[in-house]
């Protein structure tokens, strides 16, 4: 139990500091209720799939500067092929752009391994290329959505048994950002791939050492980071209902997220479930300051503040905690 | 019947551009035999470890296993041809507990714990994270994680540089009884003491070639060592030193004084003198607060208790430039701790002296030049790969480290460790600088982890034990069974056998190792 604390003490005190959070909303906002928690999930959807992304190439001791422009280009090109297709064609578009992004990703990595050109490099070009493209694909936001695909990130998950008082908090938003992460990141995680992951990004010599294809996994890494810029690009079509040819403000914010959820910007560290905890505390923040009505730019100086704050907390807790004798 | 060679490479060529790292070196290793690879540090040891497990590529050159060729492109394909090393450096997976590491390289768990509690190390925790365990175990859990997967050959790179005794002592036993079931190991040591006790034959490098193959019987380490620098030389042994000198230091104020020294739980009531002109050695075994008290005296942390005289007069560090101010120069063994290992020979060397913090203005680059170039004359420093110190092997690493300090012109030098993984030559070379720096009046306090290294540099030996100073001996006295009681803080005169060493006397038959 103490080992699970040990572990796990960064993702329970972000989760301690997210319930805190709402229920200074509640104060704040006597009337917050279900709908605006599920406005929240809806809005924190394509950040938690852009963070997913990032933290995947982080753990492995990277970076990936394109993730917004991934998604980008992932979203327009959704919104082109779905306007004015049938509802039925979404069914090819959604794995067609998933498997874009796959490819692309894994691009990324190739060139990164293959070029031995730093990743912050490479994937600076690729957020430019992609850039281009985005725009060579739509040039202005435009594009359509499928109804049943809009319909799945709007409203909540009836779940028979269950009061409606609950099923109001459990927006599908929500839902299909937990199956979608869900079923990535856990076989991964238990198998060796990811532990692969993690060891490329822990020590790369010593993993070379241990047996593991430190090249192969790195490409994999960058893919599978594509895979998720992929679902936020989806979703954010799915979302607005169009697709927008101009990144989001998705790296700078996944970085952050990453940072503040408890994973190593050295790599080898973290886990996903803390990142996705800090998208929903950074969301909640800014609803919070408007809330309040403070001027947003402002809102900027306190959330950069915030998260300074946190992971100096969070570094001095974690030297206070270290048994004497470890190996720094 | 013949034994045919479990590993037989022959003819391994590797070049790095212009330079090669390994002509025509040949290694063949029989089964059931614990084979020594020896040579000074860039006769191309490491380079062939290398290419034997995997991890670089061979330009030229044969490797069979158990008589057939095999290609070894990667760890996983050395490691599927039955040849595993365990390196250096910990290959464990920092951020990863052990078990997880286990499974990382599938390693069976059941097997690995019963090497480990053979290994003598009975209380691990296998969800411990690897970087939470302290460098020696790790290493012994390195060895035990290959031992779990009964390699035909097992490679190991100064398995014991960093083992304390008692851990050595079950690794080296260990070791041999690897051979006798009929594996095979290849030993890769500076100390002689071990490849007596346990190797069969020895293959000896020099400058990238096979130069010989000899069995290890008493007395061949003269030739060996022979074989590995191409020329006889001297055993240098700095015993009688001038009484003179010796009254003159009785008089003047000791250099550095240390008194009832505190730090936390480390380091209890530390006492002790520097005198100028004067090597104090420092022997203890692992972890006995040595790190601690080096620290302390450069400056990098701060005491608790105690005071630090300088010249007689007291001083209190709060950051390393202070005790560099004193004239106080560390030299970690960790040659990355102390030098820019992009940077050039030159820049490193000039670091402390051209780039003092309240030195403004250019840098007078000819006074640098002349200083720098005679500190490189001076220490022989290999510099023909001057343009980035991390291509220098690690003996010249340390040369361009010391040098630094000479070129400083710093009055103390606390030496920590510094021929840790350093061939016999340069080591040698190292010894002889000590003592000329101590002949012009400098004073050096020197750690060392190995007992005849006392000998050879020190005037005077403390010997630290759980955070005190259990004992001082003048080096005549210092033998390797008196510094062995005092360091694991059994009184002087016991008779008690200790450590590897009271077994396993150096040129003594291998086969009274148990």
């Amino acid at each position: 139990m103490s080992r699970f604390i040990r572990n796990q003490g960064w993702v329970i005190g972000l989760f301690a500091l997210l319930l805190a959070l709402f229920v200074v909303t509640k104060l704040i906002q006597p009337g917050y209720g279900s709908g605006d928690f599920g406005s929240l999930a809806r809005a924190v959807l394509p950040y938690a799939f852009a963070v997913a992304a990032q933290t995947v190439v982080v753990i492995a001791g990277g970076i990936d500067l394109s993730v917004a422009a991934m998604m980008a280009l992932t979203s327009v090109t959704a919104a082109s092929m779905m306007n004015g297709a049938s509802e039925e064609y979404a069914l090819f578009v959604v794995p067609f752009v998933l498997a874009m992004g796959l490819v692309l990703g894994a691009l990324n990595g190739l060139l990164i391994v293959v070029t031995r050109v730093p990743d912050i490099v490479v994937t600076l070009a690729t957020l430019f290329v992609l850039q281009g493209a985005a725009l060579l694909v739509l040039d202005a936001p435009g594009g359509a959505a499928a109804e049943w695909l809009k319909a799945s990130v709007i409203g909540t998950v009836p779940i028979p048994g269950l009061p409606d008082t609950i099923d109001a908090w459990l927006p599908k938003a929500l839902v299909l950002l937990v199956v979608c992460l869900c079923v990535v990141w856990i076989p991964l995680s238990r198998s060796r791939l990811g532990l692969s992951i993690y060891a490329i990004g822990s020590n790369e010599l010593a993993a070379f050492r241990s047996g593991v294809p430190v090249a192969r996994t790195r490409i994999i890494a960058y893919a599978l980071s594509g895979l998720f810029a992929a679902l936020g690009g989806l979703s954010l079509t799915v979302s607005t209902g169009i697709g927008a040819p101009i990144p989001g403000p998705y790296l700078l914010a996944s970085v952050a997220a990453v940072v503040l959820g408890g994973v190593a910007l050295g790599g080898g560290k973290g886990g996903l479930l803390g990142p996705i905890i800090a998208v929903f505390v950074l969301r909640l923040v800014r609803t919070d300051l408007t809330l309040l009505a403070i001027d947003p730019n402002v809102t900027a100086i306190i959330e950069g503040a915030i998260m300074v704050a946190v992971v100096m907390f969070g570094a001095f807790i974690t030297i206070r905690g270290r048994p004497a004798g470890a190996t720094p | 019947m013949t034994t045919d060679p479990l590993l037989h490479a022959t003819g391994v060529a590797k070049n790095y551009g212009a330079v090669a790292a390994l002509r025509d070196a040949s290694l063949s290793v029989l089964p059931g035999e614990v084979h020594a690879l020896m040579g000074a540090n860039g006769a191309g040891k490491s380079t062939l470890v290398k290419i034997l497990t995997g991890a670089i590529r061979a330009d030229a050159g044969r490797i069979l296993i158990r008589g057939e060729a095999r290609d070894v492109r990667s760890p996983a394909a050395a490691r599927r041809a039955g040849l595993l090393p365990v390196y250096q450096e910990p290959a464990l997976i920092p951020d990863l507990d052990v078990l997880s590491n286990l499974r990382l390289t599938g390693t069976p768990v059941e097997p690995f714990r019963a090497w480990v509690r053979e290994l003598g190390i009975p209380d691990l925790d296998i969800r411990d994270a690897a970087r939470d365990i302290p460098l020696a175990v790790l290493r012994v859990l390195d060895l035990a994680r290959a031992l779990a997967v009964e390699p035909d050959v097992l490679l190991l790179d100064e398995m014991t540089a960093a083992l304390p005794a008692n851990l050595a002592e079950k690794v080296l036993e260990v070791v041999r009884r690897q051979g006798d079931s009929g594996r095979s190991v290849i030993f890769i040591s500076h100390r002689f003491v071990e490849i007596s006790a346990l190797c069969d034959r020895a293959t000896v490098l020099r400058d990238g070639a096979t130069v010989g193959v000899v069995d290890i019987v008493p007395g061949i380490e003269e030739k060996i060592v022979e074989m590995m620098l191409g020329a006889r030389i001297e055993k240098t042994r700095v015993t009688a030193r001038a009484a003179s000198q010796e009254a003159d230091r009785k008089d003047s104020r000791p250099r550095l004084s240390v008194h009832n020294l505190k730090l936390g739980t480390k380091l209890n009531d530390v006492s002790f003198d520097l005198a100028n002109g004067e090597v104090v050695g420092v022997f203890a075994l692992e972890g006995q607060g040595q790190d601690e008290l080096f620290s302390a005296l450069a400056g990098s942390i701060r005491p608790t208790g105690g005071t630090i005289e300088v010249d007689g007069a007291p001083v209190r560090f709060s950051h390393p430039s202070d005790a560099i101010g004193a004239g106080i120069a560390y030299v970690p063994g960790d040659r990355t701790e102390a030098l820019a290992m992009q940077r050039s020979v030159r820049e490193n060397i000039a670091l402390p002296f051209s780039a003092a913090l309240r030195k403004w203005g250019p840098i007078r680059m000819r006074r640098e030049q002349v200083v720098v170039s005679s500190a490189i004359a001076r220490l022989q420093i290999d510099t023909r790969a001057q343009g980035e110190v991390q291509r220098l092997s690690g003996g010249n690493q340390q040369k361009v480290t010391i040098a630094r300090w000479i070129a400083a012109n710093a009055r103390t030098i606390l030496c920590f460790d510094p021929t840790r993984g350093i061939d016999v030559g340069t080591k040698q070379e190292i010894y002889k600088l000590l003592r000329e720096l101590a002949g012009q009046g400098k004073s050096v306090l020197f750690y060392t982890s190995e007992m005849e290294e006392v000998q050879r540099v020190c005037d005077r030996v403390i010997v630290i034990f759980g955070g005190r100073v259990v004992d001082t001996f003048p080096v005549d006295q210092a033998d390797e069974a008196a510094l062995m009681r005092a360091a694991y803080g059994l009184p002087r005169g016991a008779r008690a056998d200790v450590g590897i060493l009271a077994e396993v006397k150096p040129g003594s038959n291998a086969e009274t190792a148990p």
